[in-house]
């Protein structure tokens, strides 16, 4: 039964909503404005809203007094090669507890849920330490390989979730119409495990790209992806806001945009598959 | 069948996995333990030996501990007071028939994309700021003196900058949840004549409950590790008036060089986390049998 809504009700409703909605994002529409903005402009008083003189060129200092371009790419590159990397260990294993499930399986899983809860810190030490003597401090490499281990647990997670929802007499009936094994995973199981894939790597990528624990204690200058860049507006010389505002949205962009698209699997992934 | 075989090949493929997870857990973990018990410092290199649980002592003994204890415990607590009231009250508001629903949605869950570092400056530099913020310019232009937030009430202010971080994750959840709840459930309950208030206290809610635990549950697991947000507005100051345990650890260790201290700090930190955890495990634990 579709419930009746009275015109005058709805539109309260979205009034409150809007106005809400539009002030949580507000920040994040002002950073964007402010970095159209001239540095006078920024800091401004009253401050401009719509009605200022718009320029791009915070984009272009950005970029030629920092290299912006370089921590972009350590970005994309540590997101991506830890995502990829965490796939390939996770994909085989999630791929076996999900479908030759042993009395052990749900231990594994729990345990690797665990792993997930010691707090940074605990580690934080031995892991600077190790780095520092095997000369991985402010590398890509070494902040692949701890981005890698500690997303592992969730990419095992919300793969296996996915996996599971195979249904196994598909794969039955396929052996039965006489497919290979190499046919079956071919035409039968990849298909339907890719979408499942893809959520996963999406989720991954958004939570890689905005780490900031690891990423700020490994990493100084060479290798330090936008987290760590952005923090080094922390102690700034001069007018600045322009700057930091361009900075910023060209960091936020483009994560804000993936993130828009996996609404429903970021539930899902985040809570283990506990609130679908 | 080849049940030996496949179950053979099932634990060479997750092999990797379960390895390199216990090696990411076991080895650091244990070398936090051992250094907790050196008195070991980066500047005096060669100098370590062991002091038994003297670390655990001064460490548990430092009035610093004894404050970032409490305001770890208040900005988890603020933080999760916040985005859970406000997560209900956003997920009740978008699940109402309402114009534009996907837009407005979008628009309340943009925060939590975007990376710690950035919003902390956002809110330190363009908001927080006493002579060039944007709540400066409110406060004069109402009368009153601008409030210098984040030496005044630094920690109240870095609660603000993660709620606002975790609202959007906690609205996303308890809208999931709001939206699986039965239609006619509610419809039934309006028919037999109740209000909109006993609706949602005895229908809502307790369909709400496992939403809500689960936010509950792993928000403290990251809210108990805040860390960019304070390094970047406050540095733990004044004072320790916003250091939580995760920054005096990483004080400790990377600005003082106390390896032994901050190796204890570490455990200690390990220790309540793990108290959380156990919860965490039994609830999603539960969950995974349904």
């Amino acid at each position: 039964m579709a419930r009746k809504v009275s015109t005058r009700r709805k539109l309260v409703m979205s009034a409150i909503a809007w106005t809400l909605g539009i002030l949580i994002f507000f920040p994040i529409l002002w950073t964007v404005l402010t970095s159209f903005k001239t540095e006078a402009e920024a800091v401004a008083s009253p401050p401009s809203f719509l009605f200022f003189h718009w320029t791009t060129e915070n984009y272009a200092q950005v970029q030629e007094r920092s290299d912006y371009f370089l921590h972009f790419m350590n970005s994309v590159v540590v997101s991506l090669g830890s995502t990829f990397l965490g796939l390939l260990i996770a994909i085989p294993a999630a791929w076996a507890m999900a479908f030759s499930p042993t009395k052990r399986t749900k231990d594994v899983l729990m345990w690797m849920l665990s792993t997930k809860m010691m707090p940074p810190v605990g580690a934080l030490i031995p892991i600077y330490l190790i780095f520092r003597d095997g000369g991985l401090l402010d590398t890509r490499t070494g902040l692949v390989i701890v981005l890698t281990l500690i997303n592992l647990p969730i990419i095992v997670w919300m793969l296996y979730t996915y996996f599971k929802e195979i249904p196994g007499e598909i794969l039955e009936a396929a052996r039965m119409d006489g497919a290979s094994l190499i046919k079956e995973i071919i035409y039968v199981l990849t298909p339907m495990a890719i979408p499942g894939i893809a959520s996963t790597l999406l989720l991954n990528i958004i939570l890689s790209w905005n780490e900031a624990f690891w990423t700020l204690n490994l990493s100084a200058s060479k290798a330090a992806p936008l987290t760590a860049f952005i923090a080094s507006y922390s102690s700034p010389e001069g007018l600045f806001y322009a700057k930091l505002s361009a900075a910023s949205t060209m960091a936020i962009a483009p994560i804000l945009i993936m993130g828009w698209f996996s609404q429903k699997q970021l539930v899902r992934g985040l809570t283990f598959g506990a609130v679908k | 069948m080849a049940t030996t075989h496949t179950h053979s090949a099932a634990r060479l493929m997750m092999a990797p996995s379960v390895i390199l997870l216990f090696a990411w857990m076991a080895v650091p973990l244990g070398m936090t333990i051992y250094f907790s018990f050196l008195r070991y410092n980066l500047l005096m290199p060669g100098m370590e030996e062991y002091t038994g649980f003297l670390n655990y002592q001064y460490f548990l003994t430092d009035p610093a501990f004894f404050a970032a204890l409490t305001n770890t415990l208040l900005l988890v607590g603020g933080v999760l007071a916040i985005t859970i009231v406000g997560g209900i009250a956003f997920a009740l508001l978008l699940d109402q028939p309402i114009f534009g629903q996907g837009i407005v949605r979008i628009l309340v869950i943009a925060p939590f994309f975007v990376m710690p570092t950035v919003s902390a400056l956002v809110w330190k530099n363009m908001f927080m700021n006493p002579v060039n913020g944007l709540f400066a310019w409110i406060s004069r232009s109402l009368g009153f003196a601008p409030v210098d937030f984040l030496a005044s009430i630094p920690l109240l202010s870095i609660i603000i900058i993660v709620a606002w971080q975790w609202l959007p994750f906690a609205t996303l959840i308890m809208l999931t949840a709001l939206q699986s709840l039965d239609e006619e459930q509610k419809d039934a309950a309006e028919m037999d004549g109740a209000g909109a208030v006993s609706r949602f206290i005895y229908i809502v809610l307790p369909h709400m409950a496992r939403a809500i635990t689960v936010v509950i549950l792993i928000e403290t697991i990251f809210l108990l590790s805040v860390f960019a947000e304070i390094l970047v507005t406050t540095n733990g100051g004044p004072g320790t008036a916003s250091t939580n345990l995760t920054y005096l650890v990483y004080a400790q260790a990377l600005l003082q060089f106390d390896i032994g201290g901050a190796s204890a700090g570490g455990i200690v930190a390990v220790i309540l986390a793990n108290i959380v955890a156990i919860f965490l495990v039994r609830l999603i634990g539960k969950n995974l049998e349904a």
